[in-house]
């Protein structure tokens, strides 16, 4: 139990570190670095053009399906960790369950090949 | 010792401030490797392109090139353009850098230099390494640049594409080890390394941790030649330095993590084991970072249509393959 607490203690501290080392090498530099803004520093950077609209703009449709298939598989990654941590307990049923799970999942994979979404244009 | 001596201790104060200063201590170490883990970089493509590499700062050797490259980041001057989202802005290095240096605690280095001791080891450095692609969409999207915002995406599609086959590529260690507990995997290749009876699941491994990496030949997110710099474009001076500092981190991080699951830690090759533990880490860790840096000048960079098929239709259906011929024949023959 002790253990247990202290490690994620050890977590804790080490996000502590790893956020203060920015803070204080940025808060170092501002007394280090100079500072003249001016506007032609501060306009966004195009190749020597002047930025004409918002680069916020609809991106494509296929970055938004391979997000969804990598929630489908990441999800299955989830199921696969705890069997494959407790395989030599459950055998050879929970082999095959497993194969089921996972040829259920790779029939959606092959859909998206055939589909062509895995296809990058 | 000491440390597992502090880890069964009562949780306290006093044990906030000696893991703190522990923290302290790697950090500084791995930033030393960072250092010279760059200039190595440098020199050893040098070598192989024929060239000399760093050899003006710090004597023959440019030892103090990489020292004199930080030093003159934190004097340039930091601008932020006035179209970016300032607090996003500012905030996505620190949350690229963050998860790099948090994944860290969960890695053994030996028996005795090792940080927390978690239980499920391998799926805090998967889980907390993947928070990194927000900040580098945060960096991307905050710059409101569209070279920034282009490499952001491509960063991010590529990122979780790969972290697929790089999840499922360890799934044949967990089988064999019955562990997600890094010790407990380091342990299990007391006989026999992983690379060994792993090697799919290694070459796997391998692949999806360098496209992780966005390291040649899979720096798509970053290239030069066709998106400037990619997410980064609008970020200077140390800003910039934390999101190379990250990649760096992880690089350290990658090749450990490598060393642990499939090189069996610091356990010593067969009647050398007068050599101590340490000692071995550190070889295999250097052969680890040596083929990585020997990837990137080797092979040319792969395109964003190969890119993203390979990673769908090849690994990750031979990563899955290969969890079942390992269930498969642990079921049988064990």
């Amino acid at each position: 139990m002790n253990v247990y607490v202290n490690s994620y203690v050890v977590v804790f501290v080490f996000l502590c570190l790893g956020i203060l080392l920015p803070i204080v090498a940025l808060t170092a530099g501002r007394f280090l670095r100079p500072h003249a803004p001016n506007a032609a520093k501060q306009t966004t950077y195009e190749s020597g053009l002047d930025p004409f609209h918002d680069s916020r703009v609809q991106f494509n449709v296929r970055y938004y399906i391979f997000a969804l298939l990598f929630v489908i598989f990441d999800v299955e990654t989830v199921f696969l960790y705890p069997w494959a941590v407790a395989f030599e307990k459950l055998g050879a049923f929970a082999l095959i369950e497993m194969l089921i799970f996972v040829v259920m999942l790779l029939i959606g994979l092959v859909y998206a090949w055939k589909k062509k979404v895995l296809k990058w244009m | 010792m000491m440390m597992e001596q502090l880890l069964q201790s009562t949780p306290s104060w006093t044990n906030v401030a000696i893991f703190f200063a522990i923290g302290v201590g790697l950090l500084l170490v791995v930033l030393g490797f960072v250092t010279y883990g760059i200039l190595a970089e440098r020199k050893v493509m040098g070598f192989m392109q024929g060239r000399i590499g760093p050899n003006q700062v710090g004597g023959r050797w440019g030892l103090l090139q990489t020292v004199a490259d930080v030093l003159k980041l934190l004097l340039k001057e930091d601008t932020i353009p006035k179209a970016a989202d300032r607090p996003l802005f500012i905030l996505a290095p620190v949350i690229a850098f963050a998860p790099a240096f948090m994944v860290l605690a969960a890695l053994p280095f030996t028996d005795a230099l090792q940080f927390a001791d978690i239980g499920v080891g391998l799926l805090y450095y998967i889980a907390v390494s993947g928070l990194t692609t927000i900040g580098v969409v945060t960096g991307a999207w905050a710059s409101n640049n569209k070279y920034a915002l282009l490499g952001g995406m491509r960063a991010a599609a590529q990122m979780i594409s790969y972290e697929v086959p790089l999840v499922m590529s360890v799934i044949g260690v967990i089988l064999l080890s019955g562990s997600l507990n890094l010790n407990d995997i380091v342990e299990a290749q007391k006989d026999v390394w992983f690379i060994v009876v792993q090697p799919i699941g290694f070459l796997v491994f391998l692949v999806a941790a360098v496209a992780e990496l966005n390291r040649t030949p899979f720096d798509l997110p970053e290239a030069e030649s066709e998106l400037v710099a990619g997410f980064h474009v609008e970020y200077s001076g140390f800003r910039w330095a934390f999101f190379m500092l990250a990649e760096y981190v992880y690089f350290f991080a990658m090749a450990a993590l490598t060393t642990v699951l499939f090189l069996g830690g610091w356990h010593p090759l067969p009647f050398l084991g007068f050599i101590p533990g340490a000692v071995w880490f550190a070889l295999k860790f250097s052969v680890v970072v040596f083929l990585f840096i020997w990837f990137r000048i080797t092979f040319p960079r792969v395109r964003a249509d190969q890119l993203m098929e390979f990673g769908w239709k090849v690994l990750l259906p031979v990563a899955l393959v290969n969890i079942f011929v390992t269930a498969l024949v642990k079921q049988l023959f064990f």
